[in-house]
């Protein structure tokens, strides 16, 4: 963990403290991860050793609930985050041939990061937006009626000149 | 009088004790709900959902091993629809399992495959999806494979609730699911103490013991070298169940033999070096009581508590005592005092060591308890293992003739024998202590307060004017209850013997799988095995380390005397502290 995570890791504790002084306070592991995922954008191995001393919460119970919520990612994410809705409606529109079109572009699979940490791919499962189908949703703005061409060219007004 | 109430099984009226689960009541008037992921010893999972059973007025079925009873109760535990369902349940369960039950090291043993036979599964109706994880090798004893998994968590509950390791956990959800410990992380790096229990207590082969047989059926075949065994006292204690015997048979001659015959051309007695260990032990205790040295001293000789120690309680290194493990001892015993006797390079001698551990394995290859630049046990295996060479070289072992150990490493007393059970090792130290202390004989050689099965157990011996304040903790959750006691009240005991498995090594992670009608961990069963080691004890010759003659021969010829010199550069070693992940609650970073 680098240096300048020292006030973000004392904010951390901060949080643990006035936490665990509540009645049950090991039941806010999982606010405790909201925390920590809202301060560094990922849960890292680091955040969770962190997390099991303050806490006193086995590391291997930490890492059960970090991995059962698809909520916490475990990996740093982009600056972007790049949802395909792979509902029924959007999946039967062509879905799958959109998210294949833009793993292509990125050269990732769903779940991981873009080399320059621009992008990171996730599956949604409907966004409500079944009008619109496929939709693709970049950070909080959606994009309807995708398609395979125009799907690459969405990506890139996400790409800002340096 | 507890409260009694009225349920009907099956369409039988019941009177029975209230305030217990259904399947506890079932149990009690001889109805045996089948079960898989339950386990008495540890909290209830209702995770695999074949103990339903139907109550009425309920919509659906319920796990009889979490659901309360109440007056009144109507259950039925076998009606067609209920065999239907539990099929179901098992065969799915089966569904996501390799079908290679003829391969597996459980075949024969394993509870879903008894629990697939009881439930009559005759052909397969599913057929989907199987998990591909790879297999971790990569600790010295205990094999991770999560393909044989049925996630039926008695692992991750002994290894938290038992022995307060914490290593295991549930990681990802619904098929995904993967019983592994923090971060994926290789067993080797974890804070997994190799005690083993998970072993004992899955219910298939996802936990398996390191297998060394293959190594040490090489060396056996081999007319260069020197080979060497030693048998841990609670091996003869369970070997047999193995073959078939009931529990509590003490097979030590029966093993003797069968090991010659597989090609060991000497085979000595670990209890010969529980003496030796006892006699060096005592000798520290007192030396550390008159020198005002660190007190409470704290036993050695269990290598799962060993790790543990060195991971969650570091800042009681002191404590321990500084005395290498019977294995260890008669490890380098067997490559100095006993090469030079026989006039053979120690190179040339490979030391197997027969243990009723997993955590031995970790042992054995520790770098600290090298003798001269070797190792002192070459291989160790469990007595499963044993076990399956000896039937594997087609050994008769329950109609073979008894043979006696070798000499000089196989005479024992007494209190070597009962190293095995819990309390045995401070009863075997009591026993030296007292005498070297007083010059008297002890009264009475049996020390009841240390032995038998709870948890933590107290007590104070008088030797001379002097009182010894002595506390036993067997299985490693009991342990740390008990040294988060030392660390707050440091002077309240003068000595304490910590053995990392429930019931001390008779019920080692490296046992004989349970048989028929039996679990692991169960009190009738370890306090068999331990009355074996007790009876021993009781018709021995000689019932203190100090008195046994191969020992005092041993210190006479080759030793000098206990704590010297000698004594300190091949029996003594040192521990220290190590930071792998992982945390206990109270224990502080490890």
């Amino acid at each position: 963990m680098s240096k300048d995570n020292t006030p973000k890791i004392k904010e951390l504790k901060e949080f643990i403290s006035s936490v665990k002084k509540k009645e049950y306070g090991d039941s806010y592991l999982i606010a405790v991860l909201h925390k920590a995922q809202d301060l560094f954008g990922y849960v890292s191995r680091e955040v969770m050793d962190e997390i099991s001393l303050a806490m006193n919460i086995p590391t291997a119970h930490i890492w059960g609930v970090a991995t059962f919520y698809h909520y916490f990612s475990l990996s740093p994410k982009g600056k972007h985050s790049v949802s395909v809705c792979m509902g029924t409606a959007c999946y039967v529109k062509g879905a799958d041939k959109v998210l294949q079109a833009i793993k292509d572009h990125l050269k990732i699979e769903v779940g991981q990061t873009t080399k320059d940490g621009l992008f990171t791919l996730q599956e949604a499962r409907c966004l409500g937006a079944c009008g619109l189908a496929p939709v693709v949703m970049i950070d909080d703005k959606i994009y309807g009626n995708v398609t395979e061409k125009n799907a690459v060219s969405i990506l890139k007004e996400h790409i800002q000149p340096l | 009088m507890p409260e009694k109430i009225k349920i009907t099984i099956n369409d039988k009226d019941y009177e029975v004790r209230a305030n217990q689960t259904i399947m506890q009541a079932a149990d009690s008037v001889g109805f045996k709900i089948p079960r898989l992921c339950y386990h008495p010893k540890l909290s209830i999972e209702g995770a695999c959902r074949v103990c339903i059973v139907e109550v009425e007025g309920m919509r659906n079925f319920v796990a009889s091993c979490a659901y309360p009873i109440y007056d009144g109760m109507k259950i039925r535990t076998n009606t067609d629809e209920l065999r239907r369902a539990r099929r179901d349940i098992v065969e799915l369960i089966l569904d996501n399992h390799p079908l290679d039950c003829h391969t597996c090291e459980r075949d024969g043993n394993c509870e879903l495959q008894r629990l697939a036979y009881a439930m009559g599964i005759k052909t397969r109706h599913f057929e989907g999806e199987k998990k591909h994880y790879d297999i971790d090798v990569s600790s010295t004893s205990v094999v991770r494979n999560p393909n044989k998994c049925i996630l039926c968590g008695r692992c991750v509950r002994i290894c938290s609730e038992v022995q307060a390791v914490h290593n295991l956990g549930f990681s990802h959800r619904g098929f995904k699911t993967v019983v592994m410990p923090a971060y994926n992380e290789a067993f080797s790096d974890t804070v997994c103490s190799t005690c083993g229990q998970c072993i004992n207590v899955c219910p298939t082969a996802a936990f398996v013991e390191k297998n060394y047989t293959q190594d040490v059926f090489e060396a056996l075949s081999r007319n260069d070298v020197i080979k060497i065994a030693q048998v841990a006292p609670s091996v003869r204690a369970a070997i047999g169940e193995d073959f078939g015997l009931p529990a509590g048979r003490n097979m030590e001659k029966e093993t003797a033999a069968a090991l010659r015959k597989l090609g060991f051309d000497y085979v000595f007695d670990t209890q010969f070096s529980a003496d030796l260990t006892i006699v060096e032990e005592a000798n520290e205790l007192l030396y550390r009581i008159k020198t005002g040295g660190k007190l409470p001293m704290i036993t050695s000789c269990s290598a799962a508590w060993m790790k543990y120690m060195e991971q969650f309680f570091p800042d009681l290194i002191d404590n321990i005592s500084t005395c290498k493990s019977p294995m260890s001892m008669m490890g380098a015993m067997i490559k100095t005092y006993f090469a030079e006797k026989i006039k053979a390079d120690p190179k040339n001698i490979v030391s197997v060591a027969v243990m009723c551990c997993t955590a031995k394995k970790y042992e054995a290859a520790r770098p600290e308890l090298m003798v001269n630049g070797m190792r002192g046990v070459d291989h160790m295996i469990t007595t499963r293992e044993a076990a399956w060479m000896i039937k594997s070289a087609g050994i008769d072992l329950v109609n073979i003739k008894g043979e006696e150990f070798d000499e000089p490493l196989g005479m024992s007393s007494g209190a070597g024998a009962i190293f095995g059970a819990t309390g045995g090792v401070m009863e075997a130290a009591i026993r030296t202590a007292y005498e070297i202390l007083t010059g008297k004989e002890m009264p009475d050689l049996d020390v009841k307060a240390v032995r038998g099965l709870k948890g933590i157990k107290e007590g104070a011996v008088m030797m001379g004017d002097k009182e010894i304040r002595v506390a036993v903790a067997h299985g490693l959750g009991n342990a740390a209850e008990l040294l988060q006691e030392v660390r707050k009240n440091p002077d309240k005991y003068h000595f304490i013997e910590v053995m990392g498995c429930p019931g001390g090594c008779v019920g080692g992670g490296g046992q004989p799988y349970v048989g028929l009608n039996c679990i692991p961990l169960d009190e009738g069963l370890l306090k068999k095995r331990a009355e074996a080691l007790y009876n021993l004890d009781k018709n021995k010759k000689y019932r203190k380390s100090h008195e046994n003659p191969d020992i005092k021969k041993i210190y006479k010829e080759f030793l000098g005397e206990p704590l010297g010199k000698k004594s300190h550069e091949l029996l003594h070693t040192h521990y220290k502290q190590h930071f792998p992940q992982g945390i206990i609650p109270g224990g502080g970073k490890c």
